[in-house]
């Protein structure tokens, strides 16, 4: 028996991740669902809906209000989230662990609050040509209100930064770098490392919008690099809703409160109200608690199945879905860097995005198609749409091949 | 969901070779001095663009071309539009368009004759996300005859 055992079931056994997430047994049009759309939104676990349902069944009350019994454990069940997520991050503290709505809040985080009040005319805020719109248009803002200047650094043809093209823009100018860890519309992994690296050398402070990466890499703030690292929960398989900002903790300190409400004061007169300490002076309102509950039962479970088992299965269904879907007459891959996670983003000659993406919807196949909110992406490369499948830890070889089957069934119709 | 409803010939033809694609220019060929409009339609979810250019003589829509770039449903029907609309004045364009609309979101809504070729859009209905892509372009052609240089968005 064990001879006929492959090596990916000895290495990973998708079937049984499948088991965790009941919305994969869901059909659609007739078709078992192919849910190839997780770099959008991912699907939730077992142990992720529990661990909600739980919350709400037995421990729900306002958090850091109240002495009775039920305030008390809804406030160690979200404190708890958040030293779940220090560990996950390797985050020196908690006072260092924000948590926000998503990627997009925490990005506007920092530049309300960080680049806003510091910067003015002459400095520069430098970006790269991959980012999702959540990391462009923050920083367009900020240039805005303070008169800074937003700098793009270059990608090329196969949809990799430039490195020597970013080096030259990076100067002392510069007070911020903002880069995705991964790209969203094509899947390149940046070297956020020698990025930061470079970044503090020149004196910028560096975000890394990690919302592609978590799902697929064991993320460790501190050898990054990064002084400020965002994040969203429902893209690495906890609920929508939640998400983080990893600040360090010097430049969070320095940084006034973004909203002001309930939770983010220590008193308040009509005269003059102090700031409630780290990280509690950025959560104005009643947080989402259950969803930080949820977040920190994603991380378990991502731990559980091993982050770097998951990252090689996606990776392993990335090469075959490459070579397979790029050997069809008509398709062009866009976006073909040498390192890449889990996206593959493509076009069929004569289709359009939106008609395949219809196409492969009649055949149960879940696809995303549009410009991806990176329309600076799209226009690089001359396009107006990509189809593009992205894989997580539930996807399998024969999902692959019906991706493949739809896409031959597209160029029938098409004809 | 039978994607033969979708994509009939008649839509797959039109968005193959799309009639009266391009650009018109003042004072251009057929033009014999009618007042000149366009209008930009943008549907930012999946990305179509396309200009509209209309030639008016008075109430009448003279002549007629659409140029830009997007999926078969809304090139086909910016296509088929264009062959209907040419000669029709505006209440008759108006008219139709809510024919087309009826057509594309009324589940019983029998295609009139009225409708003639434009009837082969009506499989979209079977498709709520991609009625915006058959609607953009008329949208377009209301903007224009409307305000005369406009941009309209389907979101």
């Amino acid at each position: 028996m064990a001879a006929e055992v492959s090596p990916l079931t000895l290495a990973y056994d998708v079937a049984r991740v499948r088991r965790d997430f009941p919305i994969l047994a869901t059909h659609v049009n007739g078709h078992p669902l192919v849910y190839l759309d997780s770099a959008a939104s991912s699907q939730r676990p077992l142990p992720v809906l529990r661990a909600v349902e739980d919350y709400e069944t037995h421990s729900h009350a306002n958090v850091h209000r109240g002495v009775h019994a039920l305030s008390q454990a809804a406030t160690a069940a979200f404190e708890g989230a958040r030293e779940r997520t220090r560990r996950f991050l390797n985050a020196r503290s908690t006072r260092e662990i924000i948590f926000v709505r998503g990627t997009t809040e925490a990005i506007n985080l920092v530049a309300q609050s960080y680049a806003r009040p510091r910067f003015g005319p002459g400095d520069e805020i430098l970006i790269t040509a991959l980012e999702h719109h959540a990391n462009i248009v923050p920083w367009q803002m900020v240039c805005e209100q303070t008169g800074c200047t937003l700098k793009v650094a270059p990608i090329d043809r196969r949809g990799e930064l430039i490195y020597e093209a970013f080096l030259e823009l990076l100067n002392r100018r510069t007070r911020l770098v903002a880069v995705a860890q991964v790209s969203n519309a094509l899947g390149t992994v940046l070297p956020v490392q020698r990025i930061a690296d470079a970044a503090h050398a020149q004196g910028a402070v560096v975000l890394v919008d990690g919302a592609q990466a978590v799902p697929h890499s064991r993320i460790d703030v501190r050898t990054l690099g990064a002084d400020f690292y965002a994040f969203s929960g429902h893209k690495m398989y906890a609920p929508t809703g939640i998400g983080v900002l990893y600040g360090r903790e010097e430049l969070l300190a320095a940084m006034p409160p973004w909203q002001g409400g309930g939770e983010m004061i220590r008193t308040v007169s009509f005269e003059q109200t102090t700031y409630n300490e780290l990280p509690w002076k950025f959560e104005a309102g009643t947080p989402n608690i259950s969803g930080a509950v949820g977040l920190a039962a994603a991380m378990d479970y991502l731990e559980t199945l091993g982050i770097e088992a998951v990252a090689a299965h996606e990776s392993r269904l990335l090469t075959l879905a490459t070579r397979e879907v790029g050997r069809i007459p008509g398709i062009e891959l866009i976006g073909t860097a040498r390192e890449k996670a889990s996206v593959l983003s493509f076009t069929l000659a004569g289709v359009h995005a939106h008609d395949l993406g219809t196409i492969l919807d009649t055949e149960g196949i879940a696809v995303r198609t549009g410009h991806h909110c990176a329309m600076p992406v799209m226009t690089f490369f001359g396009i107006p749409a990509t189809a593009r499948a992205s894989f997580g830890c539930y996807n399998t070889e024969e999902e692959v091949a019906r991706l493949v089957a739809g896409l031959g069934r597209a160029r029938e119709v098409f004809g | 969901m039978d994607l033969r409803e979708l994509y009939r010939d008649v839509i797959l033809d039109h968005n193959r070779q799309p009639r009266n694609f391009g650009r018109l220019e003042p004072g251009g060929a057929g033009g014999a001095g009618g007042e000149l409009r366009h209008a930009d339609g943008h549907n930012p979810l999946c990305g179509d663009r396309l200009t509209v250019y209309v030639r008016m003589s008075g109430e009448r829509v003279e002549d007629i071309r659409f140029e830009g770039s997007g999926c078969a449903i809304s090139t086909a029907s910016a296509s088929l539009m264009t062959e209907a609309v040419k000669g029709k004045d505006r209440a008759a364009i108006r008219r139709l368009f809510d024919a087309v609309h009826a057509t594309l979101t009324h589940h019983d809504a029998e295609p009139g004759a009225a409708l003639g070729k434009l009837a082969a859009l009506s499989g979209v209905r079977e498709f709520p996300a991609r009625v915006k892509c058959a609607t953009l372009s008329w949208h377009t052609l209301n903007a224009a005859l409307e305000h005369g240089a406009a941009s309209v968005s389907t979101e």
